[in-house]
């Protein structure tokens, strides 16, 4: 697969400290990358190399396959967790300026501005001082700001904080288009429901290493556990506990049902098979439920960080 | 890319259209009038406020030299008072004093036994003014005792003035010595108040941009050192933008003044132009103008605007990029104190040795020596320039100071660089020298 951005060996001390430790990372074309991990990681030090605000120690950054240069600058728009803008600027005036130092003119970014300012809906704020905006509408104009050169890289931490249910589905839209259009995505956030509905790869980053990476399907499956919930209804359900106790670890499950049903966890042998499972409980009763447990992308964090 | 241009116009136009910087270019000039005026205002409601004294002559010498009433202090003669009856009669009336002259034998004896009593301590220039007018009388008075003519003496009396020159021919005057010593003042002292007004200008614009959290998004898109040189050279220009400004406007102001109004407002400034003016006066005043028009004329202007130019420019960017240094190292202005001493220091005692100093030996080691460190030579040898300084040692002081600007840009870009990323805590010296090596 065509890969943008490449990663390898990145190392990145800051004094004593070893902020990054050797991690090397691929973001293939046209992903949403999610690049994850726990707080003071070495998440945000990597996306700052990615954009040379710092230089690493040693290791090579390649975007399309050149290493990365000041000329890059355009090819990349990042939105970084910790944002402003200037309070006591006009909305339209900065807007103008931050595009212009990304390397459009004036008039391109004029153009594009009031394209992108329509589309939000905030045509009326061009004169207003920043100082005026909430907080949300100036996140507005920041990621408007972000992605308005057209960059082939996209990078966003923590995108949607500050932002209500609304607009923060709105901007979701907006990147998941931006994608569309053929951009690439890092993303990099905490919350782990917006890794699921958007990440197709992630990578987790842990005590400055890199701990897991992949596609998130990918990932998934290494990290099943074999795990079904079942829901079966029985006349006698001690005996059927009695038996399923016997054969299979259990643990209790919750789920909804219509029916009174026997709901457990199955841990089944990673040598047999699903349909083995289903055979032998419909010689039990009725079953009325039965799926995989997938394990979601808050657990594999979790346990991933754990057992490091 | 070369955003510097951009970033440079986009820190002139936000402090230029900024409302208090607008307020402060066109009212300072109003305030400073004003505070003119006020003072000037003050000093002659005390000057016009007229003064009684009363005077007991016992002695019979003195009552001629009070008969002037032209000026603002009156002397009032008591003739057949006795002092006791005369000191009840003055607080009584609460005029400003009593002047008690005893009657004494001969004139000598008068010399410790006048008396002067008020109810306040009586102004020193008052006192002093007695003195001379008293003492002048009693010589005059003594010098007639001894048979001394008085005209002769007048016509005897010689008055000296030395004519400088230096080894190599050139005329100078005390005047044009008053003028050097404006021109050194002046500009070292404009360097100074200069430095101290931007380079805050430029520390705080830098921590606003930290405070405001648009530093990262600006430098993904421009290199740290071009954001920076953009500020120092954007808030410079600003501030060479309302410097102009003010003296303009005060200029305006003071002839609008001094044409409509018809005050004299040199008479309310600085003691150079009362030294200038003293140097004025001493003979005659056409000769003396002549001879002013001739040694300005005489004064190396060319040498003296381009260095003033150069070191100018040179002390101001090496300031500069110290205080971009500092904003970038801490989080809010009240963090800055514990920095601004080792900006402060030097600066303090290039402005000191400039004042002192130099005046007293424009060419003595220690002016020389400061002339040449560069964190005080931009003050300190521009204050010596118009005394003349061989241009070998103008020129090795430009390139030091010069040197030095780059030494200090590179080394505020190596803490800018890390400061700007760094939010939540105040550095300490031992981690700003971290910095330095990441």
């Amino acid at each position: 697969m065509d890969n943008l951005l490449v990663a390898e060996n990145i190392v990145k001390k800051y004094g004593d400290y070893t902020a990054l430790n050797n991690v090397s990372l691929t973001v293939p074309k046209g992903s949403i990358f999610g690049l994850l991990g726990p707080n003071g990681a070495g998440k945000t030090s990597f996306i700052r190399i990615i954009n040379q605000i710092t230089m690493p120690d040693s290791g090579l950054v390649t975007l399309d396959g050149k290493p990365l240069e000041q000329n890059h600058v355009k090819d990349i728009g990042y939105l970084p967790e910790e944002r402003g803008l200037y309070k006591s600027m006009k909305v339209g005036e900065q807007a103008l300026y931050l595009a212009q130092l990304k390397g459009l003119t004036k008039t391109e970014a004029k153009e594009r501005l009031k394209y992108w300012f329509d589309r939000l809906d905030i045509g009326d704020w061009w004169n207003k001082k920043v100082q005026e905006l909430s907080k949300g509408m100036a996140q507005k104009i920041q990621f408007v700001v972000t992605v308005l050169h057209q960059p082939k890289l996209l990078i966003f931490d923590e995108p949607f904080s500050g932002f209500d249910p609304i607009n923060a589905n709105l901007i979701k839209d907006e990147i998941l288009k931006l994608r569309e259009d053929g951009a690439t995505v890092i993303f990099s956030t905490h919350r782990m429901e917006s890794v699921e509905e958007l990440c197709d790869h992630i990578a987790l980053i842990d005590k400055s290493n890199k701990i897991l990476d992949g596609k998130l399907l990918d990932i998934k499956k290494q990290f099943k556990s074999n795990t079904f919930e079942v829901g079966v209804s029985t006349d006698n359900e001690a005996a059927l506990r009695n038996v399923l106790e016997n054969k299979f670890s259990i643990a209790p499950a919750s789920f909804k049902s219509i029916h009174e049903d026997v709901k457990v966890k199955i841990q089944i042998d990673p040598t047999s098979t699903p349909n083995e499972l289903l055979s032998f409980l419909t010689n039990q009763g009725q079953v009325n439920h039965f799926t995989e447990v997938i394990p979601s992308a808050s657990d594999i964090f979790i346990q991933s960080v754990q057992n490091n | 890319m070369n955003h510097l241009p951009l970033i440079i116009k986009r820190e002139y136009l936000n402090k230029v259209k900024n409302k208090s910087f607008i307020i402060m270019t066109f009212v300072s000039p109003l305030i400073m009038i004003g505070l003119g005026l006020l003072i000037g205002f003050l000093t002659n409601i005390n000057k016009n406020k007229e003064r009684i004294i009363d005077v007991v002559d016992e002695s019979g010498f003195a009552k001629e030299i009070f008969s002037d009433t032209t000026s603002s202090t009156k002397y009032r003669i008591l003739n057949n008072i006795d002092l006791t009856q005369a000191r009840v009669d003055v607080e009584e009336q609460e005029h400003y004093g009593l002047l008690y002259i005893p009657r004494v034998d001969s004139v000598s004896q008068l010399e410790k036994s006048v008396k002067f009593y008020s109810k306040d301590t009586p102004s020193l220039t008052l006192i002093g003014d007695l003195e001379s007018k008293i003492g002048k009388r009693l010589t005059n008075i003594n010098y007639k005792n001894k048979g001394i003519d008085i005209e002769k003496i007048e016509r005897a009396k010689v008055s000296i003035e030395i004519n400088q020159e230096s080894y190599t021919g050139e005329k100078t005057s005390k005047f044009s010595g008053g003028l050097k010593l404006v021109f050194g003042m002046v500009s070292g002292y404009l360097l100074f108040m200069f430095i101290i007004i931007y380079g805050n200008m430029i520390m705080r614009s830098i921590i606003e941009e930290k405070t405001s959290r648009i530093i990262e998004v600006i430098i993904s898109s421009v290199k740290p050192m071009q954001l920076m040189l953009g500020k120092i050279f954007g808030t410079s220009l600003a501030g060479i933008t309302q410097f102009v400004i003010w003296v303009i406007v005060l200029g305006i102001l003071t002839t609008i003044l001094t044409v409509v109004f018809n005050v004299d407002i040199s008479a309310m400034q600085g003691s150079q132009q009362v030294l200038m003016q003293e140097t004025m006066m001493n003979g005659d005043m056409n000769d003396k103008i002549a001879m002013g028009l001739y040694e300005l004329d005489k004064l190396p202007i060319i040498n003296l605007i381009v260095m003033f130019l150069l070191f100018f420019i040179g002390g101001f960017l090496l300031y500069s990029s110290l205080y971009a240094a500092i904003g970038a190292a801490v989080d809010n202005e009240t963090d800055t104190q514990q920095f601004m001493m080792p900006i402060m220091v030097p600066l303090i005692l290039a402005v000191y040795v400039g004042g002192f100093t130099v005046l007293e030996a424009p060419h003595g080691t220690v002016a020389q020596v400061f002339s040449f460190i560069p964190f005080t030579s931009p003050v300190v040898m521009l204050m010596r320039i118009p005394f003349g300084v061989p241009m070998w040692q103008q020129i090795l002081s430009v390139v030091l100071l010069f040197a030095t600007f780059i030494g200090t840009v590179w080394f505020a870009a190596k803490i800018y660089r890390v400061g700007i990323l760094m939010y939540g805590k105040k550095p300490s010296y031992k981690e700003i020298y971290k910095w330095l090596k990441y």
